[in-house]
């Protein structure tokens, strides 16, 4: 904040970080693609529920997360301008990071979970039902 | 008018006179004392004239430095309340055997073990790693103030705005008595209906947010203001260590929010993510829960893996050994804290694969951590170590982190925890790391860099003190739960009917009794070096002949940390600036941008307050009222443009002048 405000309002500060300031804060044009794109990835979904059009609710699922991560893309890439290279490479690392880490959560809980819910939640059969005190 | 129940609900909730503990004596004499002491203080303040200095200069201040220092006195105090908890639960286990039942009741033992729990963590070891970390980060990497000035200064009256919640639940209504992660089913509506857990919730979100906002400062602040020439590797290692520390804070607390958010939902609107109803499922919260709180015990050790890492090659007048090998063991700890969670719950019933697959990368965790050991080992060897109170702390820790770290790999392996699982060994491994490494790391800290932050060191003969008594006192504490963990006594038990353990207890309690004696000898080493300050005094900046950037400016830096930023060539800067025969400039000061200081942050957070009390006593018309109070003082102050001001040059030139003759003095 700092370092900004006194490059922009303060130009006689000497120490300048030369950072990546040129990227610049999007045009007309990239976020009118980006609201397009996001609008037809949200009208497929809704689509996808309310007609019924792939035979099974889990198939829907899928396909309804998957436009989400699609549209996480969209995002990220004409709303938050990130690429490769903005802020020398510290964005992109950042991205790389929190896809780790959240591909680690979600798939370790999936895996932990199933197995606490097979062993330990076991469905109740029948004959459990009579049995019951 | 009182005679209306429905209007007295809707103005004070589920507040009324019964929530008030009058009829606990030992509550009852606490709250004397802190009404006493705290009238002292505030009468010692008005007296003294000091309000107005107080205001300007700490509580509105955005200095990094003063910040800092804010952190670690609040990380004192909060150490003195978990430390009194601590006392008492073990006055209780050595008494309550048999026939005696101790003198604390169940719901209140309850209480305190789960207010030690959540206190330690929270507000007393988080606020001391972050306030070195905010106090040593900007200085180290030759930055005049971290990237967001105000925003730290708002996440550190958050963190106090939290500590405050759980301290008034000391005096108003309870504390949960649920375990300082307060796991469902226990924790849910129906099991805990009082306060306690809502005082947890409440405490832990405010506080949180605060913490992840100083995370993404330091992350910032260490990406983006590192002095000229110092690529990441040269940075200090204590600084590798900081980020890599908020790198963890930023990923992991967000889950922890949610985590809470979702049992606030279950307790507040009835909804069911963790109970037994409904689709529910209990264990989520705990597979949740430990998402976030295991790298939360790296994000208290790397900081003082760091702290250790300057210390030992300062004292031992070397370059660190295997520098990058140390950043790499950080950056693996870092990832590889990720992938243990579920050894907190082995015997929860994942199976063989998932436990053996935690297990394993658990075990992995001891490489890098045993490479850090090795390091500074190396390090000390044919080094000329000085034993000055840091290097004492820094030893202590080597001896006794080990002992932990072997403990932890022999719980690592399921079928073993299956055994000692919620047992006192289980307490006194993490006992043995956290006491043996964050305590002893923060202390090291305090007396490594107090002469940085005050101009003066710290009094030896206290400090050694300090360090034998909590040293010893440690062993004494913890030693006797091992032993009482492996014949199979479990933790958070108010009361024993064998009377052969309690010996044991006995023990456990006068190690307790030395550690008292420990924080008591830090607590004198305070007020003797200050009375003793003209003696102590530190006029060259670099009392330990150090290594990194922070000893090269003056001791306490001025406002602006550096007239000059400084150029580095080499990790250990100063040093590599010493050895090539630095000459200070004593000339062409210009004047300097600083940010401005802003009471937002503090009201902001007393607003905080009240809406965490409002939630808690379900008084929701002040809920309300203090939430639209927040949203409206933090719009109110993005309308304020008057953030930053110029320090004359004529001003940054009479302060360095007073430098070039203190130290002309020396020469």
């Amino acid at each position: 904040m700092t370092s900004h405000a006194t490059e922009h309002s303060h130009g006689h500060d000497g120490h300048d970080h030369g950072h990546g300031e040129t990227e610049g804060h999007g045009s007309f044009k990239g976020y009118m693609t980006g609201f397009i794109l996001s609008v037809i990835l949200t009208a497929i979904p809704f689509w996808l529920v309310m007609a019924d059009v792939l035979s099974s609710p889990t198939a829907t699922a899928l396909a309804v997360m998957l436009l989400a991560v699609v549209q996480i893309v969209v995002h990220m890439v004409y709303f938050l301008h990130m690429n490769s290279k903005s802020e020398g490479g510290w964005t992109m690392l950042a991205l790389i990071f929190t896809i780790v880490i959240v591909a680690i959560a979600i798939s370790g809980s999936l895996w932990v979970m199933y197995h606490l819910n097979t062993n330990m939640m076991p469905a109740m059969t029948e004959g459990m039902m009579k049995t019951m005190p | 008018m009182p005679s209306n129940p429905d209007l007295l609900k809707l103005i004070f909730g589920r507040l009324s006179l019964d929530s008030f503990p009058y009829h606990e004596p030992i509550l009852v004499v606490t709250f004397i004392g802190v009404v006493l002491g705290g009238l002292a203080v505030l009468g010692a303040i008005t007296y003294f004239g000091k309000w107005t200095y107080l205001w300007q200069e700490w509580i509105t201040s955005v200095d990094h430095k003063k910040i800092g220092v804010m952190y670690i006195i609040l990380g004192l105090i909060m150490l003195l309340r978990g430390f009194s908890d601590a006392l008492m639960m073990r006055a209780q286990q050595a008494m309550a055997f048999g026939d005696s039942q101790g003198f604390l009741p169940p719901h209140h033992y309850d209480q305190v073990f789960t207010a030690h729990g959540v206190i330690m963590i929270f507000f007393a070891a988080m606020p001391f790693v972050t306030g070195l970390m905010n106090f040593v980060v900007p200085l180290q990497i030759g930055a005049r103030d971290v990237s967001f000035p105000y925003l730290n200064n708002f996440s550190f009256w958050m963190t106090a705005a939290g500590a405050i919640i759980i301290m008034i639940s000391l005096f108003v209504g309870e504390f949960a008595k649920t375990g300082w992660l307060a796991y469902p089913p226990l924790s849910d509506i129906s099991h805990s209906p009082g306060v306690g857990v809502d005082y947890y919730i409440w405490g832990l979100q405010i506080a949180g947010l605060g913490t992840l906002l100083s995370g993404v400062n330091l992350i910032a602040t260490i990406v983006k203001m590192r002095a000229p020439g110092m690529s990441m590797m040269k940075m200090p290692v204590f600084t590798w260590t900081a980020l890599c520390t908020n790198v963890l804070i930023v990923a992991a607390f967000p889950v922890l929010t949610a985590v809470l958010v979702l049992l606030s939902l279950d307790r507040y609107v009835g909804t069911h993510f963790f109970t037994n109803d409904m689709g529910g499922n209990v264990m989520m919260y705990i597979n949740l829960i430990w998402i976030w709180g295991h790298p939360e015990v790296y994000i208290l050790i790397l900081p003082c893996f760091g702290v250790f890492s300057e210390i030992v090659a300062t004292f031992c007048g070397k370059r660190l050994f295997g520098y990058s090998s140390m950043v790499y063991a950080t950056v693996v700890i870092t990832i590889l804290s990720y992938l243990v969670w579920l050894h907190h719950f082995f015997t929860m019933g994942s199976g063989a694969s998932v436990n053996s697959f935690f297990g394993i990368t658990t075990m992995i965790i001891s490489i890098p951590t045993g490479a850090k050991m090795f390091n500074w080992l190396f390090t000390m060897y044919k080094g000329r170590i000085r034993f000055e109170v840091p290097m004492l702390w820094t030893i202590g820790f080597m001896l006794t982190f080990v002992i932990g770290g072997m403990t932890g790999v022999l719980l690592a392996v399921p079928p073993a925890d299956f055994v000692l699982h919620n047992s006192l060994f289980l307490i006194a491994h993490f006992h043995n790391v956290i006491i043996g490494g964050v305590v002893f790391g923060v202390f090291a800290g305090i007396t490594y860099w107090f002469p940085k932050a005050f101009g003066f060191k710290l009094d030896p003969f206290w400090g050694k003190m300090s360090f034998w008594f909590w040293f010893i006192g440690f062993y004494f504490a913890f030693m006797p739960l091992y032993v009482l963990g492996l014949m199979g006594v479990t933790r958070r038990l108010n009361h024993f009917d064998d009377p052969s353990l309690q010996i044991w207890f006995v023990i456990a309690a006068f190690g307790a009794v030395l550690i008292a004696c420990g924080i008591g000898s830090f607590v004198i080493q305070l007020v003797v070096s200050v009375m003793r300050r003209d003696k102590l005094r530190d006029e060259t900046g670099d009392p330990w002949h150090g290594r990194t950037l922070e000893w090269s400016t003056s001791s306490p830096p001025p406002e602006y940390n550096y007239a000059f930023t400084p150029v580095v060539y080499d990790h250990d800067a100063w040093w590599d600036m010493k050895q090539r025969g630095f000459v200070r400039p004593t000339e062409g000061f210009k004047s300097i941008h600083m940010p401005k200081g802003t009471g937002t942050g503090a009201i902001i957070a007393a607003l905080a307050v009240a809406l965490g009390f409002g939630m808690v006593w379900h008084m929701w018309w002040l809920a309300i009222l203090a939430f639209v109070g927040m949203i409206a003082v933090a719009i109110g102050h993005s309308f304020n443009y008057d953030r930053d001001f110029h320090i004359p040059a004529e001003e940054v030139i009479e302060t360095e002048e007073a430098r070039t003759k203190l130290l002309a003095k020396q020469a």
